[in-house]
């Protein structure tokens, strides 16, 4: 029995009351492409459709959750906030450092957040390309002078601000000063890399630790903060005079070589090249490094008996000098930023405003060091974090950042692939970054 | 033309159709458009109205998320693809992640399939711990393997060690080479159960009657599995195969959380790749031309094995 091949429910589909499946399919097909033609542009954005908003309501704030401010300081800040303002809820999220720049890309064109935290390297490429509103007017012409200089760069691009200034950081070089005594190294040799080396080589022959140093030198942007403050600390630099980008020459080499140097040495870990900042963090906290660079909240870490089996043996100093007897500091501020499609912009920066201010971050200082001048003075703060606030008197006095141009985080990654070529061994310094110019060079013209 | 009725004993019985009396196909027509309103809403929205945007954008240059000013690009962002030695390596990866995993998930697979259609005791307990790493999310199983494969407080070095199977910590994810096949071990642990379960109802359809047979023809267990198992499994392989292969080529959240990529971009596939450009690069034009290419690659491979299995009569496809 030969059985129709079509259904009832087919057939009727097909009858004069209802076009055929072809027509049907041909009919939705032409309805969408007419949405896609009729829409203003590919990607479907006219303009910055942000706004002032009535200053109330609902701000969505889109935080880090790992250095810096944790979610219980937030958490304290925004209280006091909401307190005070009982017509703006905060939303906040929380994501690790390296979603943040993609979570901030890809809410941007629903204008998912009002507030966004920006790091120090992002204001380039979000202000030129419409991710995070000018907010240059709405600046006190006070906080010029009233905030660190360093701190005013974080969010400043082509004379314009993208946000305001929200944690000074940079990173600090923390020892074990238990595990250095057992190897009779004085922590006093640890003003110089050279010095660093040495101390190393000493742990290394006493048997005191498999290997001395641990570093973040995953392929991500902690990679780039540690070769950062070592290409200053070898006299290199990232461009040259005319802007281009010059890490294949002098300094910039010479800290790579010696970065590959300590690994062939036995002296780093060689899972650093596996390593973000939290795992050097729970490397020392298990005593299975003695010596590491890490962010101002490392110390506070170290202290912490839940997660550390070395309370009260981490020491923060100054970062080390190099052959050439600079030691700059890496800046790593951030910032908060408006949105520029956040239809709440007042409330937004109103909350902005309660964030960054002095009474709100000073009492934080020991996670992250304040943006403001008189912070430093101020013997209530400092007493917070003593050790950390001697070290930052110096660091922060000499800070170098990375490239501010538009394509950074592009430029980035080319540069942290090179760089683990060159940790690995499958290349030669200097070949890596000349391949990482190479690669980079169309990137940084535009 | 007739109609199928029911009559008020409950036994059907063919009826001419009676305008009037009974709903005319055009009535059935408006009300099935009508329930299937919805569905096509949600295919157009969220299935062809991206793509075809992605389309669109393909052939634009596009830096910005909110881009207002897109310049056309023709073809460039496809050429770009075809001259780009990052393309091409990340291509390279993806099929060698591709073949090794589902081979591996294949031939454990079937293995897991013949001891699960075995009578065991405690049978049921066994498969439900067998499927447990699949009903893991992706994201958490490659949070799961960073933490057991870290070198340093890693519990497969720990393991290893304790075993005296290694004498010092191994960094796992430290080479590129090792990274990438770490990816493989931590895909064949989390997928080999689905392979295992699909290949199960493989077996479990073959009829017992054809291996009493064949012993009582003096075929051994070899033999029973080569001339009956294997040939008679082909249908439920075909599937498994099709399905892993798609899935494996388009392996994104496991290396994002495993190794973000690298070391020196030794883990970056070509799902990765489009991710990066995409979206941390915020090159959309060239990003959506990836994507489409990603997706080109995928029909042709079901393509190829669409035709390969209809060959084999013994394929369901």
């Amino acid at each position: 029995m030969n059985a129709p091949l079509t259904s009832p429910l087919t057939s009727s589909l097909e009858g004069p009351g209802f076009p055929s499946r072809r027509r049907f399919l041909v009919g939705g097909l032409a309805a969408g492409a007419t949405t896609v033609l009729a829409a203003c542009s590919v990607t479907g954005v006219a303009a910055p459709k942000g706004s002032s908003g009535k200053g109330t309501g609902v701000v969505n704030v889109l935080f880090m959750q790992q250095a810096g401010y944790s979610t219980k300081d937030i958490d304290a800040m925004t209280a006091g906030f909401v307190k005070q303002n009982p017509d703006i809820k905060i939303v906040p999220a929380f994501v690790a450092y390296e979603a943040l720049h993609d979570k901030t890309v890809t809410a941007a064109a629903a204008g998912t957040y009002d507030v966004v935290l920006i790091d120090v390297i992002w204001p380039a490429e979000f202000g030129s390309k419409s991710i995070v509103a000018d907010v240059t007017s709405r600046y006190p012409a006070s906080w010029q002078q009233s905030m660190l200089g360093g701190a005013l760069l974080t969010a400043e691009y082509d004379h314009k601000f993208y946000g305001v200034p929200w944690g000074m950081d940079t990173k600090f070089f923390y020892y074990n000063e238990a595990l250095l005594t057992k190897a009779h190294v004085d922590p006093a040799s640890l003003e110089t890399w050279t010095g660093v080396l040495d101390a190393a080589r000493a742990l290394k022959r006493t048997g005191t630790v498999q290997y001395p140093l641990a570093w973040s030198w995953s392929q991500a942007e902690a990679i780039m903060c540690d070769y950062t403050q070592l290409v200053g600390a070898f006299g290199g630099s990232f461009l040259d005079a005319s802007g281009k980008l010059a890490i294949n020459q002098g300094g910039a080499v010479e800290a790579l070589d010696w970065m590959r140097k300590t690994i062939v040495d036995g002296l780093s870990n060689p899972a650093s090249t596996t390593f973000l900042e939290q795992d050097v963090e729970k490397t020392m906290n298990n005593g299975q490094a003695a010596m590491g660079l890490n962010w101002t909240y490392y110390l506070g870490s170290s202290n912490t008996p839940a997660n550390s089996k070395v309370v009260g043996q981490i020491h923060v100093a100054q970062t080390p000098a190099g052959p050439t007897g600079k030691r700059p500091g890496v800046n790593g501020a951030m910032a908060l930023s408006v949105s520029a499609g956040s239809k709440n912009q007042d409330a937004a920066w109103k909350y902005i405003e309660w964030l960054t201010a002095e009474a709100q971050v000073d009492p934080f200082a020991m996670d992250t060091l304040p943006v403001w001048r008189s912070s430093f003075s101020t013997p209530s703060v400092t007493a917070n974090a003593p050790a950390t606030f001697a070290a930052a008197a110096k660091q922060l006095d000499d800070m170098i950042v990375r490239p501010q141009v538009v394509n950074y985080n592009a430029i980035s990654k080319i540069i942290q692939v090179e760089l683990q070529n060159a940790l690995l061994g499958r290349k030669t310094s200097q070949k890596a970054l000349d391949d990482a110019v190479a690669s980079a060079a169309p990137l940084m013209a535009s | 033309m007739t109609l199928v009725q029911q009559d008020r004993t409950g036994r059907t019985q063919d009826a001419p159709a009676r305008p009037g009396r009974l709903r005319r196909p055009a009535s059935q027509g408006r009300l099935a458009a009508l329930l299937l309103l919805p569905a096509a809403v949600v295919v157009f929205g969220i299935i062809l109205y991206p793509i075809a945007r992605t389309i669109l954008i393909s052939f634009f240059d596009v830096n910005s998320a909110v881009a207002t000013t897109t310049p056309f690009a023709g073809v460039r962002n496809y050429t770009e693809i075809f001259t780009s030695a990052d393309f091409w390596a990340s291509m390279g990866r993806t099929v060698y992640f591709t073949v090794a995993s589902t081979t591996l998930e294949l031939a454990l697979g079937l293995g897991l399939a013949l001891l699960m259609d075995q009578k065991l005791r405690m049978r049921w307990l066994f498969r439900a711990i067998v499927v447990l790493p699949w009903a893991l999310p992706t994201v958490v199983n490659g949070a799961m393997w960073r933490g057991v494969l870290n070198a340093q407080y890693g519990s497969l070095n720990a393991l290893l060690t304790q075993l005296h199977l290694i004498t010092a910590y191994h960094s796992w994810l430290g080479t590129p080479t090792s990274a990438l096949n770490m990816l493989v071990l931590a895909d064949v642990w989390k997928t080999t159960p689905l392979v295992a379960f699909f290949l199960l109802t493989g077996l479990q359809s073959i009829p017992r009657e054809i291996y009493e047979s064949a012993r009582v023809d003096g075929a051994g267990s070899l033999r029973a599995f080569w001339s009956i198992t294997a040939p008679l499994l082909i249908p439920s392989v075909s599937v498994v195969l099709v399905l892993r292969t798609i899935d494996a080529f388009k392996v994104f959240d496991l290396v994002y959380v495993l190794t973000g990529g690298g070391p020196a971009n030794g883990t970056q596939t070509i799902a990765y790749y489009t991710y990066v450009q995409a979206f941390s690069d915020q090159r959309f034009g060239f990003g959506s031309a990836l994507a489409n290419v990603i997706v080109v690659c995928i029909l042709l491979l079901c393509a190829v094995y669409l035709r390969a299995l209809r060959r084999n009569e013994m394929s369901l496809m």
